[in-house]
Formats: structure tokens, C-alpha cells, sequence
């Protein structure tokens, strides 16, 4: 027989399509997971709009459920509020950014009102330097900014704050 | 299907969806284009917030219409009388600065529009605000910093920034300006009273200004009727490319 936590423990190897390094759980995506009569279903939040991993993961995690629940068996919801934020990546999650090479977005939610922010320096995953510069609020994917150390002088990625 | 007869609910979703699609449109036009690669994927990403956050608003619509009604239907199936997007986010992206000045001034009315938004009556609206305005704050960043280096640069960037934001200025009138459906969408609760917003967003803007040394752009106001289906010439050449492939092969899937 399923549980719940058969099917929260499946989820853990589920990877996130564009940073593999973590996964659904630990990016904190996933709101809730039931099982009710062979059925489960499960609550999904998008990390941003017009991510396009968002439909890849909902089919990743619904053929992963399905091998232990079976097909046809899945329910999944999207759910936008309250918004997925950076502060719900678990702790585990932020230590396997760090160590893939992305630098994890500082705790707390930025609470930004005014449109000329302050950059404060985030630490180079390589060599852990507080030295760096951001080149670009925008990266290889909508969740990512573009930084670069200026002691070791690697560019590295940062996981956005939001 | 008539689209000015539909459910006030639904008609106010357009406004909203066809100001992100034709301007996720318009930046999208950058991809491969950019002046530098940083820019290129900056440019790329906020065509792809936007174009998401269309999609949001088109589902939401699709929903509420019923009968078998889907997002791409509204977007690729209207044409540009039946678009409900401000006259300023189809103009064409012109140079690197004139994109900047486009973008400065509607990310900034944008983020005053989804903060008020994110109360909604309307609470699947206010859902999508509250994810929304996150993101509109970054897009925000990004145009006002670039606002400030161009101006606050060399004689060069200082001269195209300062023609970019005139060229734009009229333009910004009609956000302010509300159409019919902005004023059922107030009084139901939905949305903000759009002239209210004018107070607050120019002080976003003069802050920015001020940074940048630049002055506020004087110059009339356009009359403008986007919102109410009445478009420059730009819009239909916008259409005719974004819409093609779907009306050519009707049964495409991806």
C-alpha cells in the first residue's frame, strides 16, 4: 500500500529540468501531496511566469507518481498564491546550489520599492570571495543573474531573489 | 464571437493580457539582436515573463468564457480592432534606447498597476498580481538602471536617451486615460482608478530622471484609444507576423 510519504520520498528524485542539482522538493514547489482512494493529488506553485520548465516538470513529477499510483491517477493543480518565493527553498536546497556553483539567493524576500536598488554583493561559490560584481540581473534562465568574482575572476550564477 | 459584448470580467482580462502579450511580442524581436549578449538574454527573459503573464491573464479569460475557448484562440485569433493593448507597448523597438524609454515608462506604470492588482476583488486576479509584480520589479530595475547609465554617460548615449524619451512621452498619456472597461473594473473593485496612478508614477519616473540628470520630456499628449480597439499601424504588422503560423496551419501543435 502507498503512503504519502511513499509518494513525498518519489518526489525527491524528481530534478528540477533546468538546475538538476535540486530537486522539486527542495526548490519547495510542491504546496501539498494527498492520497485519497488510489487517487493523488498534488499541489503545484510555478518559481516564475514565464518559466518554460514549468509544463516539463508538472509531466516529470506526474510520471513519477504514476509508477507508484498508477496511470491516470495523478491529479495536479497549479496554485500561484501565495507566490512561490526563494525563501521556500529548503536549507538542503540552498547547500546543493551553493555546491553545483550557484549562489543562493540570500534569505529573506527582497522587499524592493524603489526602482534603484542596491546590489549587495553575494559570496563566488568558487572561492567564496564577497568581491564580485553582478553583470546582469538576467541569466541563462528566468530564475538566474549573471555575477562575477573579482578575486578569482570567474563568472558564476546566482539564483534570484524574489 | 463578440469580444466588446463579453463579460466585463473577461474584457478587463484583455486589456491586461494584450498589454503583456504585444510587449513580450516586441522584446521578443531583440532575441538574436541584442547589442551585447548580456542584453540579448536580459531582453529575451522579460519577453518571456511577459508572454507568460499574458497567458496567465488569456487562461483566466478562456476560463471565464467557456465553450471551448482557449488562450491561443485569443491570442491568435483577434485581430488588431479587437486588441485592447496601449497604443505605446506596440511601437516598434526602434533603436537599443528607444526599447529602454518604451520599457522605462510602462514597467513603471506596470509595477503601480499590479501593486494595486495584488487587492483585487477579483481574487484569481489577485493571484496572478502578486506573482506578477515580482518579477515587474526586476524588469522595473533593469529598465531604470539602463535609463541611467545611457543618460548619465557619454554626450552620445546622453543625446539618444534624451530623443528615446521624447520620442515616447505622448505616448504615456493614454495609461492614465481610463476606457470604459477601466471604469467598471474600478467600480466593481478589480482594478485601480488608472488616472490615479499618473501622481506616483511620475515620481517613479522623476527619481529615475534625476539620477540619470535628465529632464522630464515636455511635449503634448497624443489622443489615444488603444484600450477601446483603435491602434497605430504598427499593431497590424505585429499580427501579421505573430499570428501567421496558426492561421496558415490552424491544427498545428507543438
Amino acid at each position: 500500500m502507498v503512503s504519502v510519504s511513499d509518494l513525498e520520498h518519489c518526489l525527491h528524485q524528481v530534478a528540477d529540468p533546468e538546475v538538476p542539482a535540486l530537486s522539486v522538493m527542495d526548490l519547495g514547489i510542491v504546496r501539498s501531496v494527498r492520497l485519497e482512494d488510489g487517487l493523488c493529488q498534488v499541489d503545484l506553485s510555478p518559481t516564475y511566469t514565464g518559466c518554460p520548465a514549468t509544463e516539463r516538470i508538472e509531466r516529470d513529477v506526474r510520471e513519477a507518481l504514476e509508477a507508484l499510483v498508477g496511470v491516470g491517477n495523478v491529479r495536479i493543480r497549479t496554485v500561484l498564491d501565495p507566490p512561490w518565493t526563494t525563501d521556500w527553498i529548503s536549507d538542503e536546497g540552498l547547500r546543493k546550489l551553493e555546491d553545483y556553483g550557484i549562489a543562493p539567493p540570500p534569505r529573506r524576500t527582497s522587499d524592493k520599492r524603489s526602482l534603484l536598488s542596491i546590489h549587495k554583493p553575494l559570496a563566488c561559490p568558487r572561492c567564496r570571495s564577497i568581491h564580485t560584481e553582478r553583470i546582469s540581473a538576467f541569466g541563462s534562465t528566468a530564475c538566474k543573474a549573471l555575477h562575477r568574482c573579482l578575486d578569482c575572476l570567474e563568472p558564476f550564477e546566482a539564483f534570484k531573489c524574489i | 464571437m463578440k469580444w466588446d459584448t463579453c463579460d466585463a470580467s473577461v474584457q478587463y482580462l484583455l486589456h491586461l493580457g494584450d498589454d503583456a502579450l504585444i510587449l513580450g511580442h516586441r522584446l521578443s524581436e531583440w532575441c538574436g539582436h541584442g547589442p551585447i549578449l548580456e542584453e540579448d538574454i536580459a531582453l529575451s527573459n522579460l519577453a518571456l515573463d511577459l508572454v507568460g503573464l499574458a497567458r496567465q491573464y488569456y487562461q483566466l479569460a478562456a476560463q471565464r468564457i467557456g465553450n471551448g475557448m482557449t488562450e491561443d484562440r485569443i491570442a491568435y485569433w483577434r485581430s488588431d480592432r479587437e486588441f485592447r493593448n496601449h497604443v505605446l507597448v506596440e511601437q516598434p523597438n526602434g533603436d537599443f534606447g528607444d526599447t529602454m524609454a518604451r520599457q522605462f515608462y510602462f514597467d513603471a506604470f506596470h509595477f503601480l498597476q499590479l501593486e494595486a492588482l495584488q487587492h483585487s476583488s477579483d481574487i484569481e486576479l489577485a493571484a496572478i498580481a502578486r506573482k506578477a509584480i515580482k518579477e515587474t520589479t526586476y524588469h522595473a530595475q533593469h529598465s531604470s538602471e539602463w535609463v541611467v547609465r545611457l543618460g548619465d554617460g557619454t554626450d552620445e548615449s546622453r543625446a539618444r536617451i534624451t530623443a528615446s524619451l521624447a520620442k515616447f512621452w505622448p505616448f504615456t498619456s493614454e495609461l492614465f486615460e481610463p476606457s470604459s472597461v477601466d471604469r467598471a473594473a474600478h467600480a466593481a473593485g478589480w482594478g485601480p482608478d488608472v488616472a490615479s496612478l499618473r501622481g506616483p508614477w511620475l515620481d517613479l519616473v522623476q527619481e529615475v530622471l534625476e539620477q540619470a540628470e535628465l529632464q522630464l520630456p515636455e511635449g503634448h499628449a497624443k489622443l489615444l484609444r488603444g484600450k477601446s480597439g483603435i491602434h497605430s499601424e504598427s499593431l497590424g504588422f505585429l499580427l501579421a507576423e505573430m499570428q501567421s503560423l496558426p492561421r496558415a496551419y490552424p491544427d498545428a501543435t507543438w
